[in-house]
Order: C-alpha cells, then sequence, then structure tokens
C-alpha cells in the first residue's frame, strides 16, 4: 500500500495538484488580509464597527464552506477564479473578528500613558496597540490559514483543481492509494499550516507580553 | 471539463437561480428528509462527542499531566481537512460509505473543542469554592458532581455551541461519501448544474447553524444565573 501510495506523488501531475492547493489558499489568504486588517483598522475605535465585525464573524462562521464554494458555481461559473472569490469569503471573518476584538482589548490605561508621553495616534497604533494585538492578530490569520487550507480541499468540486482532485479521483476510480494519498497530503498541508502559523504568532508576540504571560501563569 | 463549462453557461443565461417550482414539487420527497438526516447526523456526533469528551475532560482537569498529550493528538484530529479524514476512514477495511464514517469524523472534529472548553469549565470554579464544599464534608465525587460541574455547565454549554455549529457545517461535506444530509442537495445541484439545489441546501444548513447558534447562546445565559443578577 506504501509503495502504491509513493506511486502517486511521484506522478507528473502531483506537484501540479500542490502547487494549485498552495496558490490558491495563500492568494485568498493575503487578500482576505488585504481585506481585513484595513477593516479593523478603521473601525477600532467605534462600538458600532465593533458589533459589525462580530455580526459577520458569527455568520461567517455559521456559512457551511461547501455551501459557499458550491454557491459561487452558479454566480461565478467554474474554475478557479471562483474558488479563489470563496474561499477569501470564508478566510476574512476570523481575521477580522481577531484583529477588531485584539485591537479593542487592548488596555486603555497604556493607551493614556502613551498619549501622557507624548504619542500621536499613528505612533500609538504602531507602536502600543498593534504589537499588543500582534498575538491575537496573527492567531486569527492561523484560523484563517488552516481552513483555508482545508476548504481548498472543496475547490475541486468547483474544477478549480488542487489536492482535492486526487481524493474525488480516488472514489471515483475505486482507488484507495489514490484517495489515501490525496487525503494524507492535504492533512500534512494543514498541519505545516497550523505549526508554521503557530510559530509565526510567538515570533510576532512583543517580548515583554511573554514575560507578563509566564508571570500570569 | 468543457462540457460542463458549456452547461454551466447555459444555467447562468437563464435568468431564474431559484425555480420555486422545483422546492414544491419536491419539498417533501428531497429536501425534508435531507433536512432531517443533517439533524440526525448532527446531534447523534454531539452526542456522543460530549460521552467522550466529558471525562476525558474531567480526568485531563484532575490529572494535568494528560492534559497537553489529549490536546496535541485531538489537535491534529482537528486539524485535517475533513474531505481528507471522510477519505482516510472510509478506506480502512470495514468501513462503507454512509453515515457511521460521517458521524466518526464529525465526533473527531468536536473532541478538542468539548474538551478544551470543559477543562477550561471546571478550572473557573474558585478554590475556595471547593474548600466551603470540603468543609461541608462533600466527597470528591460529590464535589464534582454538585459543585464542579454544575459551575462549569455554562463553559461546556459555550463548548457545546462552537461544536455544534462547526459540525452543521461539515456534516454537508458527509454526503460525498453518502452519508445523507443537506449536503445531498449541495452535491446534486452541483451534479445536475442545478442552482436551485444548490442553494437550498447551502440556505438550509445555514439557517440550522444559525439557530442552533441562539438556542445553545440561550441555554448559555440562562445557565449562568449569576451572570444575569450582575447585569440588573
Amino acid at each position: 500500500m506504501l509503495s502504491k501510495i509513493l506511486e502517486v506523488y511521484a506522478r507528473p501531475d502531483f506537484p501540479e495538484k500542490l502547487r494549485e492547493h498552495v496558490v490558491l489558499s495563500l492568494v485568498a489568504l493575503l487578500v482576505a488580509v488585504a481585506i481585513a486588517m484595513p477593516v479593523a483598522l478603521l473601525i477600532r475605535n467605534t462600538r458600532l464597527g465593533a458589533a459589525i465585525a462580530i455580526n459577520i464573524g458569527n455568520v461567517g462562521r455559521a456559512v457551511p464552506s461547501l455551501a459557499i464554494l458550491a454557491l459561487a458555481l452558479p454566480l461565478l461559473g467554474i474554475g478557479f477564479a471562483s474558488a479563489l472569490v470563496a474561499l477569501t469569503a470564508l478566510a476574512i471573518p476570523p481575521i477580522l473578528i481577531n484583529a477588531s476584538t485584539g485591537l479593542r482589548e487592548v488596555n486603555k490605561d497604556v493607551i493614556n500613558a502613551a498619549r501622557g508621553m507624548g504619542l500621536s495616534g499613528g505612533q500609538i497604533l504602531t507602536r502600543i496597540q498593534l504589537p499588543i494585538a500582534a498575538p491575537v492578530i496573527f492567531a486569527g490569520i492561523r484560523t484563517s490559514a488552516v481552513q483555508t487550507v482545508a476548504s481548498a480541499t472543496l475547490a475541486t468540486f468547483i474544477g478549480a483543481g488542487g489536492l482535492g482532485d486526487l481524493i474525488v479521483e480516488g472514489l471515483q476510480r475505486r482507488g484507495p492509494e489514490i484517495l489515501l494519498a490525496g487525503a494524507i497530503s492535504v492533512a500534512i498541508l494543514a498541519i505545516i499550516t497550523e505549526v508554521g502559523f503557530g510559530a509565526l504568532e510567538r515570533a510576532f508576540t512583543p517580548k515583554g507580553l511573554k514575560i507578563a504571560q509566564k508571570r500570569g501563569s | 471539463m468543457s462540457n460542463l463549462a458549456l452547461l454551466l453557461q447555459d444555467v447562468l443565461e437563464e435568468p431564474k437561480l431559484i425555480d420555486w417550482e422545483w422546492i414544491r414539487e419536491n419539498f417533501w420527497e428531497d429536501i425534508v428528509p435531507a433536512f432531517q438526516g443533517h439533524i440526525f447526523l448532527s446531534f447523534v456526533s454531539v452526542a456522543i462527542a460530549l460521552l467522550i469528551a466529558l471525562p476525558v475532560g474531567v480526568f485531563s482537569a484532575r490529572f494535568r499531566k494528560v492534559y497537553p498529550p489529549v490536546t496535541f493528538v485531538t489537535g491534529i484530529l482537528y486539524s485535517i481537512p475533513s474531505l481528507a479524514l471522510f477519505a482516510i476512514l472510509i478506506s480502512i477495511p470495514g468501513v462503507a460509505i454512509g453515515p457511521a464514517p460521517v458521524i466518526i469524523a464529525l465526533v473527531a472534529y468536536s473532541l478538542l473543542i468539548l474538551i478544551r472548553n470543559t477543562v477550561a469549565g471546571i478550572d473557573s470554579v474558585p478554590p475556595e469554592t471547593i474548600d466551603a464544599a470540603r468543609g461541608m464534608g462533600l466527597t470528591n465525587r460529590q464535589i464534582l458532581f454538585r459543585v464542579e460541574l454544575p459551575l462549569a455547565l455554562p463553559i461546556i454549554v459555550a463548548g457545546i455551541r462552537i461544536a455544534t455549529v462547526t459540525i452543521i457545517g461539515i456534516a454537508t461535506i458527509g454526503a460525498y461519501i453518502n452519508g445523507g444530509g443537506l449536503g445531498v442537495l449541495i452535491f446534486d445541484g452541483i451534479n445536475r448544474q442545478f442552482p436551485t439545489m444548490i442553494i437550498a441546501g447551502a440556505v438550509l444548513a445555514t439557517a440550522m447553524a444559525i439557530v442552533a447558534d441562539v438556542l445553545l447562546l440561550g441555554l448559555e445565559r440562562y445557565l449562568r444565573p449569576w451572570a444575569r443578577a450582575r447585569r440588573t
């Protein structure tokens, strides 16, 4: 079985499917960050904005990923572009919700202290709010990234390729080695994403915050 | 593929996305069974997951050393994409396609959330409360069932809420391996290039998740009488 699975990985179309999967996930994630972060920054000081972000997040969580991908089919057609739009829509809520709460929950005393020291609004944002909120923001991006890699598996159903192709091919041709090869590679990709973004999250946690966390626990 | 694209073009040229006629004609035959199947899959999975997660959570809260490995294993299960997990399960000899592998996978997905919240719930009980209970002569078992678990219940229910919403979404994919549920409508809609079915499945699955979310949030609030008292 193992050698049969390895044979699938040696197939000439495997790198292509892996590449499709990674590109689809990565581009969707980047576009989602590019949309969600400015919005989070804009609404960081308004109560209404927070309520909107949380509600978008909650509704976004309730819509099944398969539903969004399948809906993209009649609305946008078949292929990479519609999968990209669907995956971006799925990736936005966790980033938006984490960035908006992370920025909001920066201790008001800290901000007042910074203001007292003469920092401008922009300086408070870049030197105080963003670094303190960074772990929460990156946690949101990590959640989104893992979810996007997982949902990109479903892109196969709307003709956008990716590693899901192998799972579907394996099921249709009753080739368990093809199916397993697809499933294992997707699972490994998801776990690498989880671990990799976890490391990124730790790297962006300011030193002072880490010390405070250690004391707190 | 080009055939599919052509078919799709036909669909797009047709202005109506929702064919109400079809919905009326197939309501009892297709839509209602899919809806019931979806409730069944989600409910059974969360129930089984709770039966596993509660004891494991209590045990992990007591014996702290087992908690990191438990979250590690369930965390890995949680991050495996659902279509991949379904595929891995049905390639195990003896596991046939159908609802069983879908339920197994949905249980696996709920474990991390439920165990984590059970432990967090028990941790949230103030040590003074437990001391007081012990002072009143309660045994360890009585403390667990009469003090710790009731006080942990709102946080456990919060976990059930997140798990249920997640599972209602993932259950749609189970239709691909004949698990039934609302995913049947979505996949049939994709295969037949018939948007009405896709929309029906997607809207109903979303509505079910939102209703479950609201109901369980209500339960969570109801179980936190002290929070309500503080607010008024």
